[in-house]
């Protein structure tokens, strides 16, 4: 009660106390730095376009070139392709390294320790050189006569080395992203499966990996955009990707530059899509945490 | 006389050199419910998990039902189920966390229907039906299509207790379902659980409520040190204990 009579006093005892009006701060040297900013971004742009050393011409001469579009198929073909065998070596090894059993634990992190551990460049080589190493291949029981073999050069031919190749390096990243994600996800869910009566492979599979996902997706999308360069190491073993298609015909035509841009577009307009994509992967795993009532 | 459900025998078990269980003989009837009260570290919550084979015990027996459970008897030797096996087991014997653990990439209505769909194989739209049933029997017909972090602990807990019944359990082990619930929630959980064991459900319930194990339990087990202390009516062994350890932990809680 006197509370409400001392309000009752403060509010009619200045009646004719005019209202704030309020006035946010200016960021005056925000506004600065944006002009400026935006100034030097088309002077760059200027200096660029108006250079006639960058031979825009040439570029858009070769952009469309047959030999540079097999090239950029190729490259998209063995990212997708090494960045699958990443992914599915990846969750077995990290499965693996994550094993109570200390033999299978230290098989998936001496893998892991060899292929990172190594340059990537070097297991390609290896790899088309595996003839030397081992010039027949063969498939067979051990210590028994049954068996089949092929001359191994047969086997691997240069894009089956660089699938290899690419494909157990990145396996290597893969299984310590999808280790993380795993770990990530409370020992809790996988309890509550399996008392209800999961298996260890049915938690893993419906409820431990879906919510191991938002952890996965943002590092796998940046592994795949690595691949998309990375898989121009496989001119080493004279295969035609992207950058090699270009270096093939400057290295004929002297027009080095306009033809690194035309590469450079390519793998731009791919990475572009590669992260669109990858971003709508994430919105689908994190429906769960976003979705309102 | 009501047929015995879950039969302890004898059991004990150590985590390296710290014997947790100690000869434990315990029988609990069909359609009994019965709490584990004691201090913490009293092996209440490990003897909860030993049923469901979450923990391994070292000796003695425990049997669901008849059941043995987690092992083969062959002769005098007991060999561990294979894992489907005992996955079936579990499948019967359900289970309610004090973290609720619902499956957070679900809805309150898929976290219901994942282990009738995936574990007995029932057909989805079978499974939903009995989802929607039980949802609307916790009170929670609102909610089916929300996702855990958007219930509050109350709501969680409830949809984890209708996921339990999803698989029609003999069963149902409560570990500390309260614990973690803001205060004004613990009342809405307790009404469920109160309605279960109206209906004759045999329940084994691991908790700090007072209150609820007076009202609704038939037995009282007090735990300390790995061993059951005392066991009986709610009335004898909250209001006067046969054991000083009894009267010392009691007078600590209430």
């Amino acid at each position: 009660m006197s509370i409400a009579t001392q309000d009752d006093r403060v509010s009619s005892d200045q009646p004719d106390e005019p209202m704030l009006t309020y006035v946010p701060a200016r960021a005056w040297g925000t506004r600065a730095a944006a002009v400026l900013l935006s100034l030097a971004v088309v002077y760059f742009l200027v200096s660029i376009g108006g250079n006639p050393n960058f031979g825009w011409p040439v570029v858009g001469q070769y952009l469309f070139d047959a030999r540079i579009l097999s090239g950029l198929s190729l490259t998209v073909w063995l990212t997708l392709v090494t960045m699958a065998i990443g992914v599915v070596l990846g969750t077995i090894f990290a499965v693996m390294a994550m094993s109570g059993n200390t033999v299978i634990a230290t098989v998936a992190n001496t893998y892991i320790w060899f292929f990172r551990g190594t340059p990537v460049l070097v297991q390609l080589i290896f790899w088309y050189n595996l003839g030397a190493l081992f010039p027949e291949f063969s498939i067979g029981i051990p210590f028994t006569s049954w068996g089949v073999s092929v001359p191994t050069n047969t086997l691997i031919s240069p894009i089956t080395a660089a699938v290899l190749g690419l494909g157990l390096n990145e396996g290597a990243y893969m299984s310590e992203i999808i280790r993380s994600g795993l770990l990530a996800v409370d020992p809790g869910q996988r309890q509550a499966a399996t008392s209800l009566g999961m298996t260890a492979r049915k938690a893993l599979w419906r409820i431990v990996l879906p919510q191991a996902m938002p952890v996965i997706i943002p590092p796998t999308g940046n592994q795949t955009i690595g691949m998309l360069k990375t898989s121009s190491l496989v001119s080493v073993i004279s295969l035609s990707d992207l950058l090699y298609s270009a270096q093939t015909i400057y290295s004929r035509t002297f027009q080095t530059i306009p033809l690194l841009i035309v590469a450079c577009l390519w793998y731009l307009l791919a990475t572009t899509i590669l992260s669109w994509l990858q971003s709508r992967i994430e919105r689908h795993f994190a429906r769960s945490r976003n979705a309102s009532t | 006389m009501p047929d015995p459900m879950i039969v302890f025998d004898r059991v004990s078990k150590n985590f390296g050199d710290l014997s947790v269980l100690r000869d434990i003989s315990l029988t609990v009837s069909a359609g009994e419910v019965i709490s584990l009260i004691g201090p913490s570290g009293s092996g209440k919550s490990t003897l909860l998990r030993c049923v469901n084979h979450l923990e391994r015990i070292e000796s003695g027996s425990i049997t669901v039902d008849g059941e043995l459970i987690g092992y083969r008897r062959v002769g005098n030797l007991a060999h561990e189920l294979p894992e489907k096996l005992i996955a079936r087991q579990r499948a019967r014997i359900a289970m309610v966390f004090q973290n609720f653990n619902l499956f957070g990439h679900r809805t309150a209505l898929e976290n219901v229907m994942e282990a009738p769909v995936h574990v007995l194989g029932i057909p989805r739209r079978e499974a939903e039906e009995q989802a929607i049933q039980l949802l609307t029997r916790v009170g929670l017909s609102d909610k089916l299509h929300n996702y855990p972090r958007m219930l509050s602990g109350g709501q969680q807990q409830r949809v984890a207790i209708a996921r339990a019944l999803a698989m029609k359990p003999k069963v149902i082990l409560f570990d500390e379902p309260t614990s973690a619930l803001d205060p004004e929630l613990v009342g809405e959980v307790l009404d469920v659980m109160r309605d279960l064991a109206s209906d004759g459900m045999t329940m084994m319930v691991v908790t700090h409520e007072m209150s609820f194990a007076r009202e609704v339990c038939h037995r009282i087990a007090f735990m300390e040190g790995g061993r059951i202390v005392e066991c009986g009516k709610p009335a004898e062994v909250l209001d006067s204990p046969a054991f000083e350890r009894t009267r010392a932990f009691l007078s600590r809680v209430q």
